[in-house]
């Protein structure tokens, strides 16, 4: 008898199964998945999911008897008070008959419950978005690998041949296989030339000498100086370059006017683009900034929890983030992303300020800002706030900054997803 | 329970406490062995025991307890179900697997105890090992000693298809013939002999060879003949040279489908050679799983009362052992049938009971084995040469039935009534043991569904019958959605006729199309 230790084999050995079943629920899983979204908070993002769809296309038929004509017998355990003769009601939905059906997978079951992993959620979220601006994305993508020495190989291009290994390798075969030096020949050669300088000379010496230059040079012949087997090339693994990082700055409105349903709002923009920017890019810094009349950095949780009383003044926050940049994040080691929530009120005279700050210093800089006006939800076209149509200008003329507008937490997804695909058109 | 009470040879138990070690379960192992093999003569292949996780649990259980399934979504889709209820704590997982092959393998869990894993190899390595070995369905049908390297060839064999058909194409192929697994078993082994699974891969290997050897890539460029050759071939044959009726759809669909490339019949066939294989399976369930507790239980009773286990061990097992065995009534929310382990068990038991101790109810009613002494070998016999079935109407007791309450119900469709038609009285109990046996026939589960006629020259129509017995048709639902597969397959238009068994009238027509892709 053997016992066999099989807990160290290789994980998830079912892999190939589960994308086959991903790939056939596909449809049904996104929707699920879009749904589960909309639910979420911000804590619970960054994890797997439970999702729950519909079993249409997963459906394994066969043919089976049904319930609904015929007359059939079967026998039953737990017999209390039933005598022959006895009739007994049956239960809704033709229970009782389940004894003929021993049917574990429950093929009639309409729902089907099962968790996805983190990957496998963000992979379905993010399943057709594009980072705008690749280009620079690319260049600095974490993907981007660099060469690290690892070891040797015995086959290579000329350019990566490792000298010092293979001479020593030729000469250690050299000595093992006897190979006649240079020396050796050229000492017997010079023997010859004095023999052949004799006089008289002594033919059965020179014919002992030429047999054994013949012999030598043969030898040498045969085995070569340098042979294919001594060889060695350097060995250069790819290893990604973790050169990649960006920050993420949330620009948002606190004022009395943004009410929690708006915050709210505004959250879940921010979280899914952070969540965007953390499948990009190694290390994601975020820096939340929020204003009134004036602007402060703040840890995320007063950024979504604390109301202030006061008006409002959004170059205050453009301001500030243009401080933090230039003392925090130099633009050449930083991919730098904005994303602005309001509700689109400002001081009227504080607009101009605002363009000029965008158009002139901030757009600039970053890879993308990204604006979303949250509203209470109305009937009928939203009317048009002085923000909206200041930004309007800009958005037709540059092709990183993209605004949206969203008035429940469904419509946050199609927004984003919007906004990228809008960029990816401009760009 | 008698035997407990005897005095316990005083001996240090093998173990304390719930963990195991390697070395551990290897002393318990043998002594399991020799009690096993040694005192109860059981006739094992050798056991092989691999400890596993939870994980890897779940994912022998998604792939029908086989570990080296080939891939398919649908094994995916139960691994996430299975895992989905596991997680939350509404299903607990087995303690074992183990699969019929030589040697015998057999996974236990880690998180198991170790009076689980005592009890987990009692049951498996010994109980189902036993009878895998010497139950004659088993014997005829399957092969302990190939069906891993067949596995492994199979499951090769689909990805390599993959790789060249795509794996949408496969999974099209797979998906049908999955829906017809239930139609891919010859019941009657006379018919045509049992190829042995280690002759299929042979049979496929030198086919491919041959295909290697004579490939040809100017072949490849000559425009193919619109009409499939084995058509051609088969053109004007009558279904009496098809050798119809047939009742193994796949073995048909196999064999004379017009329209499928090689690679595909291959893989109806691997299907088909996995429904063959699992049959003996479901048609001795429940003897097959009372061998098993009956085994478990004997071995560690005796285990205890040699002082190989301690009392805590003893009541940990008991306490398992008696959830295993529970039979819920019929009215309670989680009865789902009958519980085999509790009726193989038993009747297991009472057949011990009967040849040791017969009442004179016994003797008349087995006067053959009651009192006769030997109950093991008598018990060894019937798991040999018995099915679920048989098992039932040869050795189902009055006591048993008295025991689980048994009663019979007449269901008619239409009615809003089940009448009780037999309970286990004097008058009952005959009727209720062919009742009961009846339900446990595997060819009466499936609807007896046959291949009648293929117009091979003309529209190619295929016709299928549904023999219906007592007037039950098919779910319809469920015969929409199956015989789409079917007419893949096929490649034309099949209809399916549910036509009475004795009268001969068709009582419902389905019909059917090849889905275009």
């Amino acid at each position: 008898m053997h016992i066999v230790d099989r807990r160290l084999n290789p994980k998830a050995k079912s892999l190939g199964n589960r994308q086959r079943f991903l790939r056939r629920a596909r449809g049904e899983v996104r929707e699920a998945v879009r749904e589960a979204l909309k639910g979420r908070k911000v804590a619970e993002v960054d994890g797997g999911e439970k999702v729950r769809i519909r079993t249409k296309s997963l459906k394994e038929p066969s043919f089976r008897s049904g319930r609904a004509t015929g007359e059939r017998d079967f026998v039953l355990p737990g017999n209390r008070e039933y005598m022959v003769g006895d009739s007994i009601r049956k239960p809704d939905g033709g229970a009782g008959g389940r004894g003929n059906k021993g049917s574990p997978d429950g093929e009639g079951e309409d729902d089907f419950v099962f968790s996805l992993s983190r990957e496998e959620f963000l992979d379905l979220i993010f399943e057709d978005l594009k980072l705008p601006n690749l280009v620079k994305a690319r260049l600095k993508d974490m993907k981007s690998p660099k060469p690290v020495r690892a070891g040797f190989v015995t086959d290579g291009p000329p350019a990566r041949l490792n000298l010092v290994r293979t001479m020593r390798n030729s000469l250690a075969r050299r000595v093992a296989l006897r190979r006649p030096s240079e020396a050796e020949l050229q000492e017997l050669e010079r023997l010859l030339g004095e023999e052949l300088e004799r006089s008289p000379p002594e033919p059965e010496r020179i014919a002992e000498l030429e047999k054994r230059i013949r012999h030598i040079l043969h030898l040498r012949r045969s085995v070569a100086y340098i042979d294919p087997i001594d060889l060695q090339f350097n060995r250069y693994d790819r290893v990604p370059k973790p050169s990649t990082q960006a920050v993420m700055f949330c620009l948002m409105d606190v004022s009395a006017s943004m009410t929690e349903e708006l915050k709210d709002l505004a959250k879940r923009f921010f979280m899914l683009l952070h969540l965007f920017l953390t499948r990009h890019y190694r290390e994601v810094d975020v820096v939340f900034i929020r204003h009134t009349t004036e602007a402060k950095e703040v840890d995320e949780e007063s950024f979504f929890k604390d109301t202030e009383t006061g008006g409002t003044v959004i170059s205050s926050a453009l301001q500030e983030m243009q401080r933090i940049v230039a003392e925090r994040y130099p633009v050449a080691d930083w991919n730098i992303y904005a994303a602005e929530a309001s509700d689109g009120h400002n001081f009227d005279d504080d607009m101009d300020r605002c363009c000029e700050l965008l158009t002139s210093s901030i757009l600039p800089l970053t890879q993308y800002f990204a604006y979303i006006e949250v509203n209470e939800p109305t009937t009928g076209t939203p009317r048009e706030s002085i923000v909206w149509s200041a930004y309007s200008e800009i958005a037709e003329e540059v092709a990183n900054f993209a605004m949206q507008r969203a008035s429940s937490p469904a419509d946050i997804y199609p927004v984003f997803r919007e906004l990228f695909s809008g960029a990816e058109k401009a760009a | 329970m008698a035997k407990k009470l005897k005095p316990r040879v005083p001996r240090r138990p093998l173990y304390e406490g719930a963990d195991w070690t390697f070395d551990l379960v290897k002393e318990a192992y043998d002594e399991i062995e020799r009690i096993g093999v040694g005192e109860m003569g059981l006739d094992i292949y050798p056991n092989q025991i691999e400890v596993i996780t939870a994980e890897q649990m779940l994912d022998a259980y998604a792939s029908v307890g086989m570990p080296q399934m080939y891939r398919h979504w649908s094994f995916g889709k139960h691994f996430a179900r299975e895992e989905a209820l596991y997680r939350r704590g509404h299903r607990a997982l087995a303690y074992e697997l183990v699969i019929n092959s030589d040697p015998c393998i057999n996974y236990i869990m880690e998180e198991n105890s170790m009076t689980m894993q005592v009890l987990v190899m009692a049951h498996a390595a010994m109980g189902h090992n036993h009878f895998f070995k010497n139950n004659y369905l088993f014997k005829q049908w399957t092969d302990a000693d190939s069906i891993l390297d067949y596995l492994s060839f199979a499951k090769r064999y689909v990805a390599e298809c993959e790789e060249r058909y795509g794996i949408e194409a496969v999974e099209r192929v797979l998906d049908s013939a999955h829906a017809l697994m239930n139609q891919g078993i010859s019941r009657h082994p006379t018919r045509r002999k049992a190829r042995t699974l280690a002759k299929e891969r042979q049979r496929e290997l030198q086919r491919r060879e041959y295909e290697a050897e004579t490939y040809s890539d100017i072949w490849r460029t000559l425009p193919r003949s619109a009409e499939p050759r084995e058509v051609e071939n088969k053109a004007g044959e009558s279904a009496g040279k098809l050798a119809l009726p047939e009742e193994n759809i796949l073995y048909f669909l196999e064999k004379s489908a017009p329209k499928l490339e090689s690679w595909q019949r291959e893989i109806i066939r691997i299907v088909r050679m996995m429904a063959q294989y699992f049959y003996p399976q479901r048609q001795t369930k429940m003897m097959n799983e009372g061998c098993a507790t009956f085994v478990h239980y004997e071995i560690l009773n005796r285990m205890y009362d040699q002082g190989l286990i301690g009392e805590g061990a003893m009541l940990e097992f008991l306490h398992s052992h008696a959830s295993v065995v529970f039979q819920p009534r019929f009215e309670e929310p989680h009865f789902s049938g009958f519980n085999p382990y509790a009726l193989g068990f038993a009747i297991t038991r009472d057949i011990q009971r009967i040849v040791e101790e017969p009442t004179a109810e016994d003797r008349e009613w087995f006067p053959e084995i009651a009192g006769s002494g030997d109950a093991l070998a008598v018990i060894k016999e019937a798991w040999s040469d018995y099915r679920d079935d048989s098992f039932i109407l040869q050795f189902l007791s009055p006591k048993v039935m008295r025991d689980f309450r048994l009663f019979e119900v007449h269901d008619k469709s239409a009615a809003p009534f089940v009448n009780v038609t037999a309970v286990h009285d004097e008058t009952g109990y005959r009727r209720l043991r062919r009742a009961l046996a009846r339900h446990y026939e595997a060819a009466a589960q499936d609807p007896d569904l046959q291949i009648a006629d293929a117009d091979l020259a003309g529209s190619r129509q295929l016709v299928v019958h549904h023999k219906v017995r007592n007037g039950v048709l098919l779910d319809k639902e469920a015969a929409d959605a199956t015989l789409p597969h079917l007419a893949q397959l096929w490649g034309f238009r099949v209809r399916l006729l549910e036509v009475d068994g004795e009268t001969g009238k068709t009582l419902k027509e389905h019909e059917a199309l090849p889905m275009p892709h």
